[in-house]
């Protein structure tokens, strides 16, 4: 196995090497960063172009420069990394390392939440081969797949930035508006129920008595102007989580995982408002991450009170449950600060941003409002991230777990009498997420590269505004530094997922 | 509620009867009638087929087309070259060059003059989004073409010969793959703006037949271990006759597949680059410059920002619906979905059999 990564290792660093020659000659010869000072009359022009030349060592012809280069990434082994200026006379590793983070935090939240989305969708989708549903889907990802990113993102900014903060300046949600928004809704819980007709219109209409009714109260509360959930909402949506989260993990027939995640939903109600006094005097990341800790350590410890056997699915469910409920608590939080984060005079009542990953102008200490400010800038362009590779997720689900269902050992899992629950989560899903961990990989790192456009309509400073910056202004080592970036990222990734694969499915062996 | 409700029980029940089924409709049909037959009958693709059609022809036929000194001249009044008079009045909200299509009967029901209004100085839009899509297309059936030729050399050379050559040319597709394809396009693209739309083209079906080059390679190594390949070969039929007449066709289902999506993949990496300033440039015309060029003005002029979109979506909607047509119709395990009304006429059958 050593042998086998380091073998592959020493392949990747030649095709690097490789690749980075190709494209700095490439760019080098491509493109002449002096043109536009040539053509100026200033006098400034001809000191610039001798203080360029100098800097940038322009004098060398490319493909000797290019090894220059080298020796400056090459001092990583003694010490001496050195990735070259830009024009700009600042450094290229201080370009990426304020670009890096910026773009992961975009692609971490868009291919988490893309994966969580496409994969429930995708099951759904092949357990109701040929249904509504399954026609639903399969049209949603064709259409998803032919979506620009750049005419996607217009969209969203003009309907969900713009018209949404003018509809917030004046709330009220016109009769016709509910009306539509229930039907819309009860459509899809119906066909993602499926069944017989009656029972299509039966869960048409609870689902669109259940919406209306939603709808009605948050327009009559004015909710979105003081959005919050309180105690008696987060034990009510809990428990729902408690019960469909006992129904997926163990099946509503194991009484103490029910009863733990129960109890783990009650837990949370009853620590609200101590938890309120805690968020009020120190909000930190710090005490999130401990917060979760404890939570984990309390699912594992329902599952010690309810039960004296089989203790592992049981706390899988306590935990889970408690996370969600968590997150309730969490989101209560965030929404109680809505109100002050709106009023502060950076944000003027126009609280989704167009533009920009964070507001400047915020000058509130608040954790919770800082948050608030973060998570605003992150809607937009991780819902045009979400939306293009949603479709992938849902097709390669859907596929994998078609492919899954025709084997041998589900039939066999039926036949020995194991209920469909048992059969479908424990034979089929674990043995569909084989192929889809090595796409996983594959997925995130074209994100990197593919966030470029997204990055660019929403202004956010990542690497692929770094990349677009580089190019228009000819800045040859700022684009060899994005560029080895994207490349070493394809490489390991690649190296990962074939990694991840041979572990999780035994019958791969690497190497042979 | 049932969470994971069964539905197919009672088609399983039947598997064995339904294979006579399916197996009944292909006796004594050879693969093309087959693959047509299962092609016709995916009725989200046919349409789509159709719709595509109608498309090409429409945007090919609306303007002048040259062809060296011939000049065909196309059945659209105005081309892009002209600048008509910019309409002022009646337009919502004091825009200028709104669309004069109308579908209301009661006043200026019709297409007027310029059906998908003007832009700044007064150019009729229909005209340039028509130019758009021809340069959109003719991009999109270059790289499809390039790449695909490519892929398939690469892939069968590759996966028949084995070896050295195979490790030798996988490691090029390895170093093709890790240059990151958007920003190599952008470099290309901000030089190939002298060169024009049909370099970028070539160029973008150079980077992009990688993932299709490992796929032939893929379906050759497993394909040239097959039975009738020996029988082929044991027969004396040379290397080129055992690749091009015995293995070829045998991958050719996969590969149009895979040209399809690269194709659909292709409008959108040129309507993205084009966005960005590394693609088409003008004064040249494209769907994606149009959409960058106009993107400021989609509060007051909608209507500039959704033609372009709506060419670039229905073109890459045909193109994956096409495809996965393709994938249906070339799929052996693929059987189609037997209704209850071919139940009942194979029952029918059987009883007049009896």
């Amino acid at each position: 196995m050593l042998n086998y990564i380091l073998r592959r290792i020493g392949v990747s660093v030649m095709i690097l090497f490789g690749s980075s020659f190709l494209v700095y000659n490439l760019a080098a010869y491509a493109s002449d960063p002096l043109a536009e000072l040539r053509l100026s009359t200033d006098d400034g022009a001809r000191q610039r172009i001798i203080a360029l030349t100098r800097d940038l060592n322009l004098d060398v012809p490319p493909p000797i420069r290019y090894f220059m280069w080298l020796k400056g990434i090459l001092g990583i082994f003694v010490g001496k990394f050195d990735m070259g200026a830009t024009r700009e006379a600042s450094t290229v590793q201080a370009e990426l390392a304020y670009a890096i983070p910026t773009t992961l935090r975009l692609v971490f939240a868009a291919t988490f939440t893309a994966l969580l989305i496409g994969l429930a969708l995708g099951v759904i989708s092949a357990l109701r081969q040929y249904s509504r549903f399954d026609y639903g889907m399969t049209f949603l990802a064709f259409l998803l797949y032919s979506l620009p990113i750049f005419w996607v993102a217009v969209l969203l900014k003009e309907f969900m930035a713009i018209q949404f903060n003018n509809f917030l300046a004046d709330p009220n949600i016109p009769i016709k508006w509910m009306v539509i928004m229930s039907i819309v809704g009860s459509v899809f819980w119906s066909s993602l129920f499926g069944g017989e007709r009656k029972r299509f219109w039966s869960v048409f209409a609870g689902a669109f008595a259940t919406n209306f009714v939603v709808l009605w109260a948050i327009d009559l509360t004015d909710w979105y102007l003081k959005p919050g959930l309180g105690p008696i909402l987060i034990g009510i949506l809990s428990g729902l989580a408690a019960i469909g989260i006992t129904a997926v993990s163990t099946g509503l027939d194991n009484k103490p995982a029910r009863n733990a995640a129960l109890s783990m939903a009650g837990l949370g109600v009853i620590l609200y408002y101590p938890l309120q006094r805690l968020f009020e005097n120190n909000g930190s990341y710090l005490l999130i991450i401990a917060l979760l800790l404890i939570t984990i350590g309390l699912g594992y410890g329902s599952s010690y009170v309810f039960s004296k056997i089989d203790r592992g699915p049981i706390a899988r469910t306590a935990i889970l449950t408690g996370v969600v409920s968590g997150v309730f608590i969490f989101a209560d939080r965030l929404m109680q600060s809505w109100t002050a984060y709106r009023e502060t005079d950076a944000i003027n009542y126009r609280p989704i941003p167009t533009y920009g990953q964070r507001n400047d102008q915020l000058e509130s200490p608040d954790f919770w409002i800082q948050n608030l400010d973060v998570i605003t800038h992150l809607i937009l362009p991780t819902l045009a991230l979400i939306l293009i590779s949603l479709a992938g997720w849902i097709r390669y689900s859907r596929g994998a777990l078609l492919e899954v269902l025709n084997q041998d050992y589900i039939r066999t899992g039926r036949a020995k009498g194991l209920n469909e629950r048992t059969v479908i989560t424990r034979h089929a899903f674990r043995n569909m997420m084989l192929p889809l961990s090595s796409l996983f990989v594959g997925e995130f790192v074209g994100l990197v590269g593919g966030a470029v456009i997204t990055e660019r309509v929403f202004g956010w400073q990542g690497m692929g505004t770094l990349g677009i910056k580089a190019i228009n202004g000819y800045d040859l080592n700022l684009l060899m530094g994005v560029n080895l970036l994207l490349s070493i990222l394809v490489i390991f990734g690649n190296l990962l997922a074939d990694l991840v694969y041979s572990a999780l499915d035994p019958r791969i062996r690497l190497g042979k | 509620m049932k969470l994971f409700g069964r539905k197919a029980t009672e088609g399983e029940i039947l598997a064995g009867g339904e294979n006579a089924i399916a197996n009944k409709e292909v006796e004594g049909l050879s693969q093309g009638q087959i693959v047509r037959r299962r092609f016709f009958r995916h009725r989200a693709a046919v349409i789509a087929l159709v719709t595509l059609s109608s498309i090409i022809v429409f945007v090919i036929t609306a303007l002048d087309t040259k062809i060296g000194p011939i000049r065909i001249p196309g059945w659209w009044k105005w081309t892009v070259e002209d600048i008509p008079e910019l309409r002022y009045l009646d337009c919502p909200g004091g825009a200028t060059g709104c669309p004069t299509f109308s579908i209301n009967p009661s006043s200026n029901f019709g297409l007027g003059s310029h059906p998908f209004g003007q832009d700044d100085i007064g150019r009729d839009y229909f005209a340039l989004v028509m130019n758009g899509a021809r340069r959109s297309l003719m991009i999109m059936f270059v790289i499809g073409a390039v790449s695909g030729f490519i892929g398939v050399v690469v892939g069968s050379i590759s996966g028949f010969y084995g070896k050295k050559i195979d490790s030798v040319l996988m490691r090029l597709v390895d170093f093709l793959q890790t240059v990151p394809t958007i920003i190599i396009a952008a470099v290309i693209g901000k030089a190939a703006g002298r060169v024009g739309p049909l370099f970028l083209a070539l160029f973008l079906g150079l980077l992009g037949w990688t993932g299709l080059a490992r796929l032939v390679r893929a379906q050759f190594l497993s394909l040239r271990e097959m039975e009738f390949v020996d029988a082929a070969r044991v027969a004396g039929a040379s290397n080129i006759r055992i690749a091009f007449k015995h293995i070829l066709p045998n991958a050719i289902g996969q590969i149009i597949v895979t040209i399809t999506l690269i194709m659909a993949g292709a409008i959108l990496t040129e309507t993205a680059l084009s966005y960005l300033g590394f693609g088409v440039v003008a004064p040249d015309v494209s769907l994606g410059l149009l959409i960058s060029q106009y993107e400021s003005s989609f509060t007051t002029r909608p209507w500039l920002f959704w033609w372009p979109g709506f060419f670039i979506i229905s073109i890459a909607l045909c193109v994956n619906f096409i495809g996965d047509g393709l994938r249906d119709a070339f799929d052996p395990r693929q059987r189609r979905r037997i209704t209850k009304k071919d139940r009942l006429q194979a029952k029918l059958q059987n009883k007049a059999g009896e």
